[in-house]
C-alpha cells in the first residue's frame, strides 16, 4: 500500500481506519489531539465513517462503546488525563465488554510538557483488567492498532492503546497494509450490557476468567522480543516502548547487546520475562512514565539473588521523560562527547498569550477590578488562559482540572472567601464546567464567573468548541442564572473602563453572577482570513 | 550515513514547514528518518525546538542524543545558543541574525553572534533582509533552510521539489518568493 509519512498519533489513527474503523471520538488534549485530527480529515474525504469531536472524554468514551454495542469497530482517544474523566463508562465497559472492536487510545505526557500530571496510563488498563499495548515506533503504532481491533474481539473487551508525547508527535514513514472492511451491524446481547448488580456479577467473573487467556497472549505476541546473550550473562535490559528506542540508541549500530526483552503488550508476558531474569544477574528496567514494570518485577521483597534496576532504584530519574542520555547513563556508558553551552546566561523562553489575545484584556480588567478587593480568590482552569498564572498578569491562583474552577470558587465562597472569583473558558465550560455551575445557580451562591468565550477550543489548535455566542448564553440562563446577572464584554483596550465597571458591579452583587468575555482567538480570525 | 540537526526557533516561527520539507525530501531518497516536534503550549510563543534524525539505516531514539547533533539549524539567534551541547565537538550552526524579541530580558545581540560564532562552524544570514528580498518576510524559514541545503546530505533539488508542492496552493507569488527565498539563503550560506 505504500509509505506515508505519518505522525505517531496519525499512524494510530490510520491503523484504525484500515482496520476497519466505523466511528471515532475525542475531546482535544495535547499530546492526543492529532489522533481525530487526522480522522476529521480523512472523514470529510471519504465519508464513509464516523469522525467527531465530542464534549468531553466521558461523552466521547459513552459514544464509542454505543458503537461498539452495535456492532461496529470505534475508537475513542483522548491526553492521559482524559481517562480519568472516562474513568467511570472505562472502567465499567470491561464489564460490559466490547461487540465490535473498540480500542481506546489514552497518550501520556511525561516530563508534563503540556499537562498537570505525569500519571501512567497503563494502572488504568491494569485496574481495569483489559489488554494494552505500547507500541514504541510508528509503524508498530500503526500495526497494533489493527491488531488491537481483532484482539478486542477476540477477547470481547476494550483493548487500551499507551501512547506517550515522544511518539505521538514524532514523524516517520509507515508501510500501510491493504484495509478491512467495515463491520455489519450486530447489537450486544441486553443481558451483557445491563449492569445490574446481577449481571455485573456474572460478567465480572467473565472478565476474571480472560485474565490467564489474555496472559497467554501476551506472552506468544510477536511484539514482544526475547533476546538472550550467552557469552555476558551479568546484564539483562527489559525495555517498553520508546524506552526501547533509547536503549537500542545507547547501544550504537554495531554494537554488542546485553540480553533484553522488548515489552510491548500487558499484562506482562510472564514467561518471556522469567527466562530474560533466570538468565542474567542484574536487570535494568527502562520504561518512560511510572515504574509500572519495575514495581511488578520486585514486589515487596524482591527476587532473591538478582538486583532490579529502574526509575525506583535511582538508576533512572524517579520522574520526568525518558531521554537518550538517562538511558545511556544507566546503562553505564559514559556521555558522547560534546561541545559546552555558550556560558552566555540564556533568558528563558516560557509560552505566553498571542499578542491581542482577548484574554490578555479580560485580565488586565479582571486585575484592575480586584485591586479595591484584597481577599478575592481566582480561580481557573484549563486553557490558554491558564497562561494567566505567568507574569505579567498573574492573575489566576488555581489550574487543576477541567471545570474545576467553578467548584473551586463556590467551595471557596461557602468557606467565606470573597469574592470568589472563577475564570473559564467556553470549551472548557460545555467540557466540565455546565454540571457546577448548575448547582451553584440552584442555591445563588456568592461567587463571580468569568467565561472567556473566544468560540473555539484554542490551546490544543482550534478545534470547535459546543457552548459558545448566543447558545452559550443561553446555556447559562438555562442553568438558572437570572438575565440581569449574565453580563458580557468585550475585552479590547479600548473598552478597559467601561470592562472594569460592569466587573466591579458584578464583584459587589451578594450571589451568583456570570461575566461572559467575547471574542474571537487571534488565531481563529488568521486562519478564516488566509 | 547519517545527520542529525536540531532546529530550533520560536513557537509560530515555521521551523515545523523546514521539518516538512526535510521529511519529504528524505523519505523521497529513501532516507530512514525520525523527526521529533512540539505541539501544545509552548507553541505559544515559547521556545521550540524539532530534533530531525536522517539515516541511510533505521533510527532508534526519536530523541537526539547529546553530541549527537550535526548541524542546529536555528530561525533565531538566541534559541540558537540553547541547544549548544547537542551538538558534537565538529558540528555546525546555520542560524538567522534576526532577533525575535517577545520577552522582556533579551540579552545583547552582539553578545549572541559572538557566542555562535564561537561554534567549530558557524553561517549566520540576515534571514529578515533577504526574506524581504525574496518577496515576503514570512519565507525566513525558507531563508535558513537554503542557507542549511549545502551541509545537508540531502539533494537541493529534491528539496525544492517539496517546497514547490508546499506552497503550490498559496498562489504563484508565493511560491517564487520561497523558492527565490531557499535560493538567496544558499548563496549567502556558501559565501560565508
Ligand atoms: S491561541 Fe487564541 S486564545 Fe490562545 S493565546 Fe493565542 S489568541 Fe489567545
Amino acid at each position: 500500500m505504500g509509505r506515508q509519512i505519518l505522525l505517531g498519533d496519525e499512524a494510530v489513527a490510520l491503523g484504525a481506519v484500515h482496520a476497519g474503523l466505523s466511528a471515532g471520538y475525542s475531546y482535544p488534549g495535547t499530546p492526543a489531539s492529532e489522533i481525530m485530527e487526522f480522522l476529521v480529515r480523512l472523514a470529510a474525504e471519504r465519508k464513509d465513517f464516523t469522525a467527531a469531536w465530542s464534549v468531553n472524554e466521558k461523552v466521547a468514551y459513552e459514544e464509542a462503546l454505543g458503537a461498539s454495542f452495535a456492532g461496529k469497530r470505534a475508537l475513542v482517544s483522548f491526553k492521559h488525563v482524559g481517562l480519568n474523566v472516562a474513568a467511570d463508562p472505562f472502567m465499567n465497559s470491561a464489564l460490559t465488554g466490547a461487540n465490535g472492536g473498540l480500542v481506546v487510545v489514552s497518550a501520556d505526557d511525561p516530563g508534563m510538557h503540556s499537562s498537570q500530571n505525569e500519571q501512567d496510563s497503563r494502572y488504568f488498563a491494569q485496574f481495569a483488567q483489559v489488554f494494552c499495548y505500547e507500541p514504541a515506533d510508528h509503524q508498530e503504532a500503526y500495526d497494533m492498532t489493527r491488531e488491537a481491533y481483532d484482539v478486542s474481539e477476540r477477547f470481547g473487551l476494550p483493548v487500551l492503546m499507551r501512547l506517550v508525547t515522544r511518539l505521538s508527535h514524532s514523524r516517520s514513514s509507515v508501510e500501510t497494509k491493504e484495509p478491512r472492511g467495515q463491520n455489519e451491524l450486530h447489537p450486544g446481547a441486553p443481558r451483557d450490557w445491563t449492569l445490574l448488580p446481577v449481571n455485573a456479577r456474572r460478567r465480572f467473573g467473565l472478565l476474571l476468567d480472560r485474565q490467564a487467556e489474555m496472559a497467554r497472549f501476551s506472552d506468544g505476541s510477536a511484539f514482544n522480543v526475547l533476546r538472550l546473550n550467552d557469552k555476558d550473562r551479568s546484564l539483562g535490559v527489559i525495555a517498553a516502548g520508546v524506552g526501547y528506542n533509547y536503549f537500542r540508541e545507547a547501544c550504537g549500530p554495531d554494537g554488542d547487546l546485553p540480553s533484553f526483552l522488548k515489552v510491548s503488550t500487558y499484562p506482562l508476558p510472564e514467561g518471556l520475562v522469567r527466562k530474560l531474569v533466570e538468565h542474567v544477574g542484574s536487570v535494568l528496567v527502562v520504561e518512560d512514565g511510572y515504574p509500572f514494570i519495575e514495581k511488578q518485577l520486585k514486589g515487596l521483597f524482591g527476587i532473591a539473588g538478582k538486583t532490579v534496576l529502574g526509575r525506583l532504584s535511582g538508576a533512572l530519574p524517579r520522574s520526568g521523560e525518558l531521554s537518550p542520555d538517562s538511558v545511556r547513563a544507566a546503562l553505564g556508558l559514559e556521555p558522547l562527547p560534546a561541545l559546552a553551552k555558550s556560558g552566555l546566561p540564556l533568558a528563558g523562553r516560557p509560552p505566553q498569550l498571542c499578542l491581542g489575545c482577548p484574554h490578555a484584556d479580560t485580565f488586565k480588567a479582571l486585575n484592575k477590578a480586584l485591586e479595591s478587593y484584597p481577599g478575592s480568590g481566582v480561580f481557573s482552569d484549563i486553557g490558554c488562559y491558564t497562561l494567566g498564572a505567568l507574569p505579567p498578569y498573574n492573575a489566576i491562583e488555581t489550574c487543576v482540572c477541567m471545570g474545576a474552577s467553578i467548584s473551586m470558587a463556590r467551595g471557596a465562597s461557602d468557606a467565606g472567601l470573597r469574592p470568589a472569583v472563577s475564570v473559564i473558558g467556553d470549551s472548557t465550560f460545555a467540557h466540565s464546567g455546565i454540571t457546577p455551575l448548575l448547582g451553584a445557580a440552584a442555591s445563588d451562591v456568592d461567587m463571580t464567573v468569568f467565561i472567556l468565550d473566544n468560540s473555539t477550543t484554542a490551546m490544543t489548535g482550534g478545534q470547535p468548541s459546543f457552548g459558545t455566542g448566543e447558545r452559550l448564553l443561553r446555556i447559562i440562563e438555562g442553568l438558572g442564572v437570572p438575565r440581569e446577572r449574565v453580563r458580557t464584554i468585550d475585552p479590547l483596550p479600548k473598552n478597559h473602563e467601561k470592562n472594569v465597571g460592569i466587573i466591579r458591579e458584578e464583584l459587589d452583587h451578594r450571589g451568583l453572577s456570570v461575566v461572559v468575555a467575547v471574542r474571537e482567538c487571534v488565531q481563529e480570525t488568521r486562519k478564516k482570513r488566509s | 550515513m547519517k545527520q542529525d540537526i536540531i532546529l530550533a526557533g520560536v513557537g509560530g516561527q515555521g521551523i515545523l514547514s523546514i521539518a516538512y520539507v526535510i521529511d519529504n525530501a528524505a523519505l523521497a531518497e529513501g532516507l530512514f528518518f525520525k523527526q521529533a516536534e512540539v505541539h501544545g503550549m509552548a507553541q505559544r510563543g515559547g521556545a521550540v525546538q524539532s530534533h530531525m534524525r536522517l539515516s541511510s539505516r533505521p533510527v532508534w531514539s526519536d530523541l537526539i542524543p547529546r553530541g549527537e547533533a550535526d548541524m542546529i539549524l536555528s530561525v533565531e539567534p538566541l534559541e540558537a545558543l540553547r541547544y549548544l551541547d547537542y551538538l558534537r565537538p565538529d558540528g555546525i550552526v546555520v542560524t538567522s541574525s534576526t532577533p525575535y524579541k517577545n520577552i522582556p530580558d533579551y540579552p545583547d545581540l552582539d553578545n549572541i553572534l559572538d557566542a555562535v560564532r564561537k561554534a567549530p562552524k558557524a553561517v549566520i544570514v540576515d534571514s529578515e533582509k533577504l526574506a524581504k528580498e525574496a518577496g515576503t518576510v514570512k519565507a525566513q524559514n525558507i531563508v535558513l533552510l537554503g542557507a542549511a541545503s549545502g551541509f545537508l546530505m540531502l539533494k537541493e533539488a529534491g528539496l525544492k521539489t517539496v517546497i514547490e508542492a508546499l506552497f503550490k496552493g498559496r498562489g504563484g507569488p508565493v511560491l517564487e518568493a520561497n523558492l527565490k527565498a531557499f535560493d538567496l539563503g544558499r548563496k549567502a550560506a556558501s559565501g560565508s
